[in-house]
């Protein structure tokens, strides 16, 4: 997969093209994406919307995706729903998944609120995703 | 003295939650009726996202959908009975008794009208032919889902995954960011019943293949589940002999359907679809027991919450306001090419202007022209890119003007656009 492209390899860049077959998930209709990025332009045909040719530039650069988890309670038997609050990068799931690991939530808490920053990892936080008495 | 209500709903998951705030919302006395210790139904264990795209323009995660929906009904003096079960409703002249267990004991209350939001249950093991041992590890998605998301604990760490619905695929990420391995969903229909999208998001993302015209035929192991035969199936999905192969693995989950959960309905002689298995409906989902009405999941399996509360806010609103007396209908029928139509019928005291009505394809099928006819009254017509039968269709009519008296039949047609 091609990184997020950088100005100094902006010639290389023009020498790139990758065509890929994609499935749209932005939402539920998942329209079959043809993307081709050459010469440093993306041209998308297959989608429905306007938000397809972003969700392919993004699958073809820096795969995005949200997340959405559990995290351990003061009650051994009862997990807190968590989610991040944007989309982070694909490759980072991983990572953010073994953080979330180590998180224990022993107070009461309102959906929506920061559950645990992601810090170390990626820009954005979990929120709680129902409230906890 | 039993209590006296209004309404009763049965069920607090999505369904009910909207049914008990819209009833509440038209002045009814209203008691809402949940066997958990939390309300939210199935959505509690559902911590993916993608709910709410239709109602909130969000995609939500499920906890948090139905916590918009319990804040909702915070505001309301609906009355909640949680950790109640309904064991009896029996009819009475002017309404039902129902017989309430709780750790309380035995009790009693009466409604003149009931909201059935039961939801559905899953399809087992046993159900779909799997021979063999009964050992642990044999798990409906749903169970696999509540041991994961709710009591933390992992059913299984080498899983196969039986069914491509969606549910089966976002268990299958789900078991996958939690560490377990899943060597494959397989699929005895040649095509996926699931969402593309969670065929990209859920299975490519991680690199879990999926095995088409491929089902579990037996499972081995006596205390743990050691392995299930794998095997080939042909166009009628039974399987080829000579194809079995042995998959070692500890958990098997199975995602191969929901029926409606309609035993309460039965008790009280509701009449059931042979093809949706929920009630025989009309718009606001009234069935053809007075004052006893019907909705989300129970009365047929949707695939988006957001329809599930609408018909739910449906039927609440329309139980608040029932009086009993005799009923008109017109019928709504599916033809060729559809699985099914929701309602089934429609009733005419109160004929609304607009009419939603939800259906499935039976067949995959490319452009598609769907026209909705009274007689040779053509009430709507609407092209789609493609059905599939996973999913659902929602058409809303114009009614104005149009003529429907007793007996009348609205008939969907469909066409291939060439």
């Amino acid at each position: 997969m091609l990184r997020k492209p950088y100005k100094a390899s902006a010639c290389y860049e023009r020498m790139v093209i990758i065509v890929k077959n994609l499935i749209c998930i932005t939402c539920p209709t998942g329209c079959r994406l043809e993307a081709e990025y050459a010469g440093g332009k993306l041209t998308v045909s297959g989608n429905g919307c306007k938000r397809g040719e972003e969700f392919a530039l993004a699958e073809l650069t820096n795969p995005m995706r949200s997340l959405t988890s559990t995290v351990r309670t003061a009650n051994p038997l009862m997990m807190l729903p968590v989610r991040t609050d944007r989309e982070i990068p694909k490759d980072k799931i991983g990572e953010v998944m073994k953080l979330l690991r180590g998180v224990v939530v022993e107070r009461p808490v309102t959906c929506g609120e920061i559950i645990a920053g992601l810090a170390p990892v990626c820009d954005g936080s979990m929120i709680a995703t129902c409230d906890m008495s | 003295m039993s209590i006296q209500f209004d309404v009763a709903v049965i069920g607090g998951g999505p369904a009910g939650l909207a049914a008990a705030i819209a009833a509440n919302g038209a002045g009814a006395k209203t008691v809402l009726i949940e066997r958990e210790a939390r309300l939210g139904g199935i959505l509690k264990q559902c911590v993916h996202d993608g709910f709410g795209l239709v109602r909130y323009g969000e995609r939500l995660a499920g906890p948090e959908y139905a916590q918009r929906y319990i804040n909702e009904l915070k505001e309301t003096d609906v009355q909640v009975s949680l950790l109640t079960f309904v064991d009896k409703i029996k009819n009475l002249p002017d309404g039902y008794d129902l017989t309430l267990v709780s750790a309380g004991g035995l009790r009693h209350i009466r409604a003149r009208a009931i909201v059935l939001a039961t939801g559905c249950r899953e399809r087992t093991a046993r159900q779909i032919a799997i021979h063999g041992q009964r050992p642990a590890g044999v798990l409906t998605a749903g169970t696999a889902q509540y041991y994961t998301n709710i009591l933390g604990q992992l059913p299984g760490r080498r899983c196969v995954v039986l069914g491509s619905g969606d549910i089966g695929m976002i268990m299958a990420r789900r078991l996958t960011l939690e560490g377990a391995e899943v060597l494959g969903v397989y699929e005895a229909k040649s095509i996926p019943s699931g969402l593309p999208r969670n065929i990209a998001q859920c299975l490519l993302d991680f690199g879990i293949p999926l095995h088409l015209c491929k089902t579990v035929t037996r499972c081995f192991g006596h205390a743990r589940l050691e392995a299930v035969e794998i095997a080939g199936v042909d166009e009628n999905m039974r399987p080829i002999a000579g194809t079995e192969e042995r998959l070692e693995c500890d958990a098997l989950i199975l995602s191969v359907g929901l029926i409606p959960e309609n035993e309460l309905a039965e008790t009280l002689g509701v009449r059931l679809d042979p093809v949706t298995n929920g009630p025989v409906c009309d718009q606001n989902g009234q069935t053809n027991v007075p004052g006893v009405f019907s909705c989300g999941n129970a009365s047929h399996v949707n695939d988006l919450v957001d329809y599930v509360s609408e018909s739910g806010a449906a039927a609440g609103r329309a139980a608040a306001s029932y009086v009993p007396g005799e009923r008109l209908y017109a019928e709504l029928r599916a033809g060729e090419g559809f699985l099914y139509a929701m309602p089934q019928r429609v009733e005419l005291s109160r004929v609304p202007e607009e009419l939603t009505l939800y259906f499935r394809s039976r067949d995959e099928r490319g452009k598609t022209r769907v026209s909705v006819k009274l007689g040779e009254k053509l009430l709507l017509q609407k092209r789609f890119n493609q059905l599939r039968p996973p999913e659902m269709e929602r058409v809303t009519l114009d009614l104005c003007g149009a003529a429907i008296g007793e007996g009348g039949v609205i008939l969907l047609e469909m066409e291939e656009i060439v």
